[in-house]
């Protein structure tokens, strides 16, 4: 009995969503306490198992039975270190966001059982991704986050822009669906199981090709969830949802559940099934969504839009990392960005909150006057986010440049080009938005948050800080035998100081410190296509959506309608009247006729009859 | 005991049309106790021995519930009809009395077809349920019905035509005029001397009736036109008929399945891709929820041959693919039915079924937007819902027993025809099939947007309130869609 406890981990958050949703949906002040004290059991929880409580491998149950056994569907639990520790952040930042949520969510009309649902969905769907045991529960997870994702985007679904992100995110999600679905058929068809502890080793007989095709599949799935270019279109509208939700699940955890897949998969097939090929494919396209979104990202005015921009580049980062074959880089970014960028967003909710639900950096200006704690704490995050020395953003990314450099230089010179970028819009909103005077009416009014919106600013602004020194960051960073790396002074660490100067002095140099009321670099056209995110989204609503899909859609309808229904409803009715009046014509009532062909049968019959045919 | 399955509704029936009882109390009165008695007989197997092929009136009956289909699609027409007679709204009382015997008709003739173990018995109450559709489409559908009805009837006549010629060519061929018979001949070695005409002829009947591509054009506008409880008992249960006689056919002849069904697996392999993909664009473009939803079913029905396919390609010596699309049937039976029986609330509701006209009536009925959703989520196939564990498990069945080609290959480009090479003709279809998934995403969510979300619309502004006796009907149905998400009941 004792050995199935972290079953909990999967079953408490799904029931009480459950409970929330049918039981008190009228009663959200209840719904909320229920969430909240499932967040803090799982955290409990997950907290006994790292201090080493030992309670035996959990059970697994066989949800679809087979006579043969590398074909039974079961669901079971991974304990290992990779697990556990990610479902320390995931449940950490989970408790915080629901205390987060309890202040930032006051006072608003929508259903707020429907809210806390939500979120207990996603605590119950990002456990069943972290510690599936196969790829079949992994799936299931993977479905139910999407799903989650589209419920809390569409939370105020009254507002066509929600109502439109969520579908445009749980639709992206599925196209990338497509793919791991592909992938994780051929896996079993290849490896012969779906288990991860079975697959190792396993690599070695198959052919290179087959393995760069069913890890590209794979990482289709990780493109869709980690929102990589091509389909990471979906993350910057996800910012529709309410301010907790973009920082635990469209920054923290869910968008980085598919780096967490793919290091599963090193971790269990082995580094040797990840070909030259598909490495080259995963690291590409991280590279590409690093640099496209801190392109962007310099762009915007949107406090929320310029953070889900870096959160793009910095998963980009990880997948990067994850394509030369350095999980253990990739997890330890992974880990600190979870805690500063959960950081980032909460801290921009309350001052979103604050300045009555302003989301322009424009119109805000002079915060840290007026809400010096959650401006602190922001810069904490800030500072992280663009490694300044010290911060846990530094020792990850110097683990990935590192990794970068020793694999493939140019990956490493992107790389540092990001950093400089990132360097640059973070400073830019800061100046913005924290100095000078205020721009608007209610921004001279911003006070500082609550107490339940402060708290867990704090405890993750100390995260920020201290989560990639040594002593921590060996105990918690999600990968077997994790160690920090004595930190040296080479080649990377000048690259990527030269990069923070760079991006600093540039970002100090065009604006100031904070007594510009526009942005200098508005007006051309570069800016203009980089608010309008260098075309991509409009080219696949208006040319892959609107155009493409609706026409196909509609010469299928007509083709059908006309040609299928008609020829073969209409033919069969054609054919089967003129039938009849074929035949009609042998009865038209003409007794003449009728007398002929009387005759004519009698003729018939006595020739039959006399030449005895 | 089973003949009770059969016999309670028809009286029911009865009483309703000659003692002019109360229809949709005394059809619900009847659905309830046939639904008792099924799960007696289906609980406790002592209480119905082996076949229950017992007497009736000195009479001996040939109905079972041994056949491998036939309790799960017993349990799901028992279900549908339920929550059909319960959610019935019947336009004046003597329209409720007609909708109620027909609902209680197509119930008695679909169980009756899953029951029977005689083949002419099987035929003949299938036979039965469609006269009810056709003259209720004709009678009460909406929009140009009786041009509606006729399509139907022909294609379905036809395709029954066609059907019988081939039962009575594989019943003479085997000398065996029931299942069970069946069976025996086929384990005493018999096999037909005619295999690919039979199949042939079974395969266009029964797929007709299941709307195979091309001949599916009839099911889209009948299931739109035709009143909520027949939309539902027809796409629901009835409909599943086809897919019933095709996999209890294949079961029967077992490793030799292969034998008789084999030479048209490539040309339905084709044909369900027309399902999937084909019919899945049509369904992207409709105007209308009903034509929408009754276009979807159609699409569905493709990864249902799917299975099939993958059972036949396999010899039958794939029990995942039989079990998938087993519960892939009672799964999408319960869904489709639910999405059929809240769009008849949407109309009532607001007075359209017009997608663009409607808007927000999630904000003024918060849980009809909950039920819908939970059933559109579950047709697309969302984990933890009725349809996912069908779907999912005909997707592996379909790499089961699948081993890469040769290992060797020189070069990228004809490692990647290798792989494929590596790919029979059922992995390749699955993988077009996939993209289903991402068809069905993009109509059910575009349809929840435009009816439930955003501002709310003129015709949404109209929507008062639901009846108790609805939302009960529709909670049944959700209730069971959610349970055997969870445990998938792959015991029956």
């Amino acid at each position: 009995m004792i050995q199935n406890l972290p079953w909990l981990f999967l079953l408490l958050p799904l029931v009480v969503a459950a409970i929330d949703w049918v039981c008190f949906s009228k009663r959200p002040c209840v719904a909320a306490t229920l969430s909240l004290l499932s967040a803090a059991a799982t955290f409990a929880l997950c907290v006994a198992y790292l201090l080493g409580l030992e309670t035996g491998t959990p059970g697994t149950y066989t949800w679809m039975p087979a006579s043969v056994e590398q074909l039974n569907l079961h669901l079971g639990l991974v304990m290992d270190p990779l697990a556990m520790r990610m479902m320390l952040v995931v449940t950490g930042i989970g408790l915080l966001v629901h205390l987060f949520s309890l202040g930032y969510m006051k006072g608003d009309s929508s259903n707020l059982s429907r809210y806390f649902a939500g979120l207990s969905i996603f605590m119950f769907s990002m456990t069943c991704i972290v510690m599936a045991s196969n790829l079949v529960m992994t799936f299931i997870g993977w479905e139910m986050v999407g799903f989650s994702s589209y419920l809390l985007i569409g939370h105020w679904f009254h507002k066509d822009s929600a109502a439109d992100a969520a579908k445009k995110a749980f639709i992206t999600n599925r196209v990338g669906d497509f793919g791991f679905l592909i992938g994780i058929l051929l896996t079993l068809g290849i490896f012969g199981t779906m288990n991860f502890a079975e697959m190792g080793g396993k690599a070695a007989g198959i052919a290179p090709a087959m393995l760069t095709v069913t890890i590209i599949c794979l990482f289709c799935g990780a493109v869709g969830k980690s929102a990589q270019f091509p389909l990471h279109v979906w993350l910057p509208d996800a910012m529709e949802g309410p301010t907790p939700v973009s920082a635990l699940i469209h920054a923290a955890t869910m968008v980085a559940a598919g780096v967490y897949m793919l290091v599963r998969l090193q971790v269990s097939m082995g580094t040797a099934a990840f070909t030259d090929t598909a490495c080259m494919v995963i690291a590409t396209v991280g590279a590409i969504t690093a640099v496209l979104a801190a392109i962007i990202a310099t762009q915007q005015d949107d406090i929320k839009r310029v953070l889900a921009y870096s959160t793009l580049s910095q998963l980009g980062y990880m997948v990067m990392a994850v394509g030369l074959l350095a999980g253990e880089a990739a997890m330890f970014h992974l880990y600190t960005h979870a805690w500063f960028k959960a950081l980032l967003f909460l801290g921009a909710g309350a001052i979103i909150i604050c300045c009555h639900h302003e989301q322009d950096i424009w119109k805000m200006g002079g915060l840290a006057k007026r809400m010096p704690l959650t401006v602190l704490c922001f810069l904490m995050g800030t500072f992280a986010l663009i490694a300044i020395p010290g911060f846990s953003g530094f020792f990850s990314k110097e683990a990935i440049l590192d990794a970068a450099l020793a694999k493939c230089p140019v990956f490493f010179w992107v790389g540092a080009g990001v950093a400089a970028l990132t360097t640059f819009y973070m400073v830019r909103l800061c100046i913005v938005a924290f100095l000078g005077r205020a721009r608007d009416h209610w921004a001279e009014h911003a006070k500082e948050a609550g107490a339940t919106m402060l708290l867990p600013l704090l405890v993750l602004a100390v995260m920020a800080i201290i989560s990639g020194y040594g002593f921590i960051a060996d105990w918690l960073v999600p990968f077997e035998g994790f160690h920090a790396h004595g930190f040296s002074v080479g080649l990377p660490f000048y690259v990527s100081m030269g990069a923070l100067v760079i991006g600093l002095f540039l970002a100090v140099a065009i604006y100031g410190f904070g007594k510009r009321g526009n942005d200098p670099l508005a007006g051309n056209f570069i800016s203009r296509a980089l608010r309008n995110r260098l075309y991509i989204d409009t080219l696949y609503d208006k040319v892959l959506i609107g155009g493409i899909q609706e026409m196909f859609s509609h010469v299928v309808e007509f083709i059908d309608a006309a040609c299928i229904r008609g020829l073969l409803a209409q033919g069969l009715a054609w054919i089967t009247t003129r039938i009849g009046i074929l035949l009609s014509w042998i009865q038209n009532g003409s007794l003449r006729s009728y007398t002929v062909a009387a005759g004519l049968g009698v003729v018939i019959l006595v020739y039959i009859l006399a030449f005895q045919l | 005991m089973l003949i009770w399955l059969i016999l309670v509704p028809v009286i029911a029936a009865a009483c309703i049309g000659l003692l002019k009882t109360p229809g949709r109390l005394t059809a619900l009165i009847s659905a309830i106790i046939t639904l008792a008695l099924g799960a007696a007989a289906i609980l406790c197997p002592e209480c119905c021995a082996e076949s229950c092929t017992g007497t009736f009136l000195g009479m001996p009956t040939q109905f079972t519930l041994a056949l491998p289909l036939s309790r799960i699609m017993v349990v799901l027409a028992l279900l549908v009809t339920v929550a059909a007679v319960a959610g019935m709204k019947a336009p004046s009382k003597d329209a409720e009395r007609s909708w109620a015997i027909s609902a209680l008709l197509i119930s008695t003739g679909a169980i009756g077809a899953f029951m029977s173990d005689n083949i002419v018995a099987f035929y003949g109450f299938h036979e039965l349920a469609l006269i009810p559709t056709f003259i209720m489409i004709g009678c009460y559908g909406r929009g140009s019905r009786r041009t509606i009805a006729w399509t139907a009837t022909i294609y379905l006549g036809l395709a029954s035509m066609v059907l019988l010629a081939g039962l009575l060519l594989l019943c003479v061929q085997m000398h065996a005029w029931t299942f069970s018979g069946l069976y025996a001949s086929v384990q005493a070695g018999i096999m037909p001397s005619t295999p690919c005409l039979i199949a042939g002829l079974l395969l266009a009947g029964f797929g007709t009736l299941v709307s195979l591509f091309p001949f599916h054009t009839w099911a889209a506008p009948a299931y739109a036109s035709a009143p909520t409880p027949i939309a539902m008992l027809h796409a629901g249960v009835l409909k599943k008929f086809g897919l019933y006689g095709l996999f209890t056919l294949a079961a029967i002849f077992g490793p030799k399945c292969g034998e008789i069904f084999g030479c048209w697996n490539n040309v339905l392999l084709v044909l369900l891709l027309g399902n999937v993909l084909w019919v899945g664009y049509v369904t992207i473009s409709q105007t209308r929820l009903d034509d929408m939803l009754g276009n979807s079913s159609v699409m569905h029905m493709g990864y249902i041959f799917l299975a099939f396919a993958a059972y036949i390609a396999m010899n039958g010596n794939n029990e995942l693919a039989f079990q998938g699309a087993a519960l892939l049937m009672l799964a999408h039976g319960l869904t489709i039915a639910l999405l059929f029986l809240l769009t008849g609330q949407i109309e009532q509701q607001t007075r359209t079924l017009e997608l663009d006209s409607m808007g927000g009536l999630a904000t003024k009925l918060p849980l009809l937007g909950f039920l819908f959703g939970l059933a559109g989520m579950a047709s697309i196939g969302l984990p933890l819902l009725a349809n996912f564990a069908g779907e999912f498990t005909i997707f592996v069945s379909c790499f089961a027993g699948w081993t890469p080609g040769s290992t060797e290959c020189t070069g990228m480009l004809s490692c990647i025809s290798n792989l494929f090479a590596g790919l029979g003709p059922v992995q390749l279809a699955l993988l077009f099939a996939l993209w289903g998934l991402v068809i069905s995403a993009i109509y059910m969510l575009r349809a929840f947007r435009r009816i439930f979300e955003g501002e709310v619309g003129r015709a949404s502004a109209r929507a008062t309130r639901l009846s108790w006796l609805d939302i009960a009907a529709a909670v049944f149905l959700a209730f069971f869609i959610v349970l055997f998400g969870i445990l998938p009941p792959t015991c029956l």
